[in-house]
């Protein structure tokens, strides 16, 4: 394959559970041009080989992080590797240029429906509002961010909602990848 | 009569802890200080006891539990694979002294001294060597020769032929004590050890034990076999039995005080009466009989190639006369093959050559020895200061992963080791890797055990990593032992020792491999990581709830049951806990 121009980092930490985030992950790889990168299947013992990452992130122009919501926030292992990919000097700070102009696509799945994410109700607030940490690491990398791709409820979804998600979220990559490439950042 | 015995019980035990701590305080080693102590209170020193020979023949019954006990140590398949060494080493050195003198003085000679050599191996912990090796090698077969020299003296005599000993009957008779033993050790004597161990009375076991090799050697010595060897095979007959420790550790302070005895009583044995008549024939056949058997014995070392730094060593080992050649000179007066004045001569030749087998190891020790250090053998290294160092024991293929890791980084290495070849090997790397035996507290001292972070306990002989775990906690109670156990039971060996990091050495790479497995079948990678840890501390923790169980039973139940009631309770507990696996909901 040449060089994926879509890097899906994939992060689930019970895939022989999961009904949506598996279909989704299994759209993705029929895709030429799309590198779905399980992270759960690559690091088990969370011991991360950062290089490695950093070079699949450098030859990607769009990083999709697809994973159910955790606790308003992103499973351990990711955690774990934004913690370690994400170097200063690299992903941001002065002179960082890695990941300068690609995209940064959440495709995120919730447990409870919408109307649980209320002022009120059991999450308190709009679901938008967990969004700044995801949304503030896109801006510190210099990544453009895309609006996310959310499917709520999802303990409960029906087999058509769910259809609905995986074709929507599958037109978005191959409308992408019709898209001309652009020159990308390390000039390669 | 009693009070005669009581007296002399006094006597020499006095005599043996007043004479053997100062002997080895000054260097000479045990087997010495208990010749001198019975040189002291013999007919010629203080003259407190006079009946030698009674005494002597009494205590030889040291050197049937001693044969008896290392008989245990060996396993039949063990003994057939030492079968070249034994008739190789055994064979050359018997004839090459044999054709060199004449007749039963040189066949009496010729002997070596199984109480003294191997006493010396053990004290000075040489029995791994290859010398030690060779060593024992001989004596066993030693043994098993001064049978038919024993047979065959009477024959060149002028008495009569012993009827016991001779003829197609006498050959019958042992065939059959010898088959008969070794079916009734199979049949009759382990359940009998079994039932007597289920009463729970030790002091029975023990006198079981001790019934048991007074009853077989005697049995042998009727047939006309050495009552050792019969011991001896007795032991090996029973090396495999799951009792092999308890007949150890029940029999081991009766051999030891009986071989002091016997040292003793050999001491007493010196006719200096003989000695003073004739001084200088006596001293010229000492010297000449040393030299001669030397010479054999170090020409003998070379063909059979020991490193040449243990070449004296081995020769200084066997150089004595041993026990036997009372017996054969007792056997040659008796027959008559030659005068009661020769006779006593000989006998004052072979104690004095006993007295000088420790003489000689010390010679070894303080001058050849060092000459030889660097080469192959070595003493324990002198250890430089290596201050906040970690301390790994047993450098072999567990120890180098740990030492290899802190070497990576950068924590400071003491490596002990007694496996010379390697040594060097890991010493031209740059390690820190010094020789020795590890269980001798001594060394630890020397190690800089005092100023050590930790000691990682990594030997894989398990009595000895039992024997340096309990030295450290002897002499070091503040240095962490992180410790490789082989088994479950020995992990609860250790656990009874106080240590409490310990790492079954096969657990978290069986483990791993089943992990991997888990992988194969179609498992998540994580999914097979979750089912593994959980596994892995269900599995520790059965193991801790099996403990207390293990110490109840410790006392008498075998080593196999006890394995096996383990590891039913431990499947029992592994179904129990996998019943039901929560099945929550995941998108």
């Amino acid at each position: 394959m040449p060089n994926p121009r879509i890097l899906v980092i994939y992060a689930h930490p019970a895939p022989h559970r999961s009904r949506i985030n598996r279909k989704l992950a299994d759209a993705a790889r029929a895709l030429d041009g799309v590198l779905v990168h399980d992270l759960y299947e690559t690091y088990p013992d969370f011991f991360i080989d950062v290089a490695r990452e950093q070079a699949l992130l450098e030859q990607a122009e769009l990083v999709v992080f697809l994973h159910p919501i955790r606790w308003y926030s992103m499973p351990s292992l990711l955690k774990e590797w934004v913690d370690t990919v994400l170097e200063a000097g690299w992903a941001y700070g002065p002179g960082a240029t890695a990941l300068l102009g690609k995209g940064y696509w959440l495709a995120v799945t919730t447990g409870s429906p919408e109307e649980a994410y209320r002022p009120g109700e059991r999450h308190g607030r709009p679901f938008e509002a967990y969004l700044p940490p995801f949304e503030q690491t896109a801006l510190l990398c210099g990544m453009h961010w895309w609006p996310p791709h959310i499917l709520h409820g999802a303990n409960g979804a029906d087999e058509a909602a769910v259809a609905a998600h995986v074709a929507a979220f599958r037109a978005r990559l191959e409308a992408f990848l019709l898209t001309p490439p652009k020159g990308q950042a390390d000039g390669t | 009569m009693e009070h005669n015995l009581l007296s002399n019980a006094v006597v020499y035990l006095g005599a043996a802890v007043l004479a053997v701590p100062l002997a080895k305080r000054l260097g000479l080693g045990a087997v010495l200080g208990y010749l001198l102590a019975g040189m002291a209170i013999g007919p010629w020193g203080l003259k407190l006891i006079t009946e030698v020979e009674t005494i002597l023949h009494f205590s030889e019954f040291g050197v049937v539990l001693l044969l008896f006990l290392i008989g245990l140590e060996l396993e039949p398949a063990r003994l057939w694979s030492m079968r070249r060494p034994i008739f190789g080493w055994g064979a050359a050195q018997l004839l090459g002294v044999a054709w060199q003198v004449a007749l039963v003085g040189a066949l009496g000679l010729s002997l070596s001294s199984t109480a003294i050599a191997l006493a010396t191996l053990g004290e000075r912990n040489l029995m791994g060597t290859p010398a030690g090796q060779a060593s024992f090698a001989i004596l066993l077969f030693q043994d098993i020769a001064a049978i038919p020299m024993i047979a065959l003296i009477p024959l060149l005599g002028v008495a009569a032929a012993d009827s016991a000993g001779g003829g197609w009957t006498g050959a019958a008779r042992l065939a059959a004590v010898v088959l008969g033993a070794v079916v009734a050790g199979r049949f009759l004597v382990r359940p009998a050890l079994r039932i007597i161990a289920k009463s729970e009375m030790r002091e029975i076991f023990t006198a079981f034990a001790l019934l048991l090799v007074i009853a077989i050697s005697l049995l042998m010595q009727w047939v006309g076999m050495s009552m050792a060897l019969g011991a001896f095979m007795a032991g090996v007959l029973l090396a495999d039995s799951e009792y092999r420790h308890a007949l150890e550790t029940d029999l081991e302070p009766f051999k030891g005080l009986l071989l002091g005895l016997f040292f003793i009583a050999v001491g007493m044995s010196v006719d200096f009466g003989v000695f003073l008549s004739k001084p200088w024939l006596i001293l010229g056949l000492v010297l000449g009989f040393l030299a001669l058997k030397l010479a054999v014995l170090f020409a003998l070392s070379t063909r059979f190639g020991i490193a040449r730094g243990q070449r004296w060593l081995f020769a200084f080992l066997l150089s004595q006369g041993g026990e036997f050649a009372f017996v054969v000179f007792g056997a040659a007066g008796a027959a008559r093959v030659f005068s009661p004045e020769a006779g006593s001569i000989l006998v004052a030749v072979v104690a004095l050559s006993m007295v000088t087998t420790p003489l000689l190891l010390l010679l070894h020790d303080k001058v050849l020895e060092p000459r030889y250090h660097g080469q192959n053998v070595r003493e324990p290294d002198a250890i430089e200061d290596n201050e906040g160092h970690v301390i790994i024991a047993g450098f072999g293929r567990f120890g180098q992963i740990v030492g290899r890791l802190l070497n990576a980084n950068r924590i400071k290495l003491t490596v002990l080791d007694h496996d010379p070849d390697q040594i060097e090997l890991l010493r031209r790397f740059g390690f820190k890797v010094f020789y020795g035996d590890a269980t001798r507290p001594d060394l630890l001292h020397a190690a800089g055990a005092g100023k050590a972070r930790a000691l990682v306990l990594a030997i894989d002989d398990i009595e000895d990593s039992l024997a340096l775990a309990d030295a450290v906690r002897e002499h070091f109670p503040d240095l962490p032992i992180l410790a490789r156990a082989r088994n479950v039971t020995h992990l609860y060996q250790l656990m009874d020792r106080g240590v409490t990091i310990i790492e079954r050495e096969t657990f978290e790479s069986a483990l791993q491999l089943g992990r991997r497995l888990l992988s194969q079948l179609g498992y998540g990678a994580y999914r097979a990581r979750e089912a593994t840890l959980k596994f892995r501390e269900h599995n520790k923790a059965s193991v801790d709830a099996v403990y207390p169980v293990y110490k109840d039973r410790e006392q008498y139940v075998s080593m196999s049951k006890r394995a096996r009631d383990e590891l039913n309770e431990m499947f029992a507990r592994d179904l129990k806990s996998y019943e039901k696996e929560s099945e929550k909901g995941w998108d």
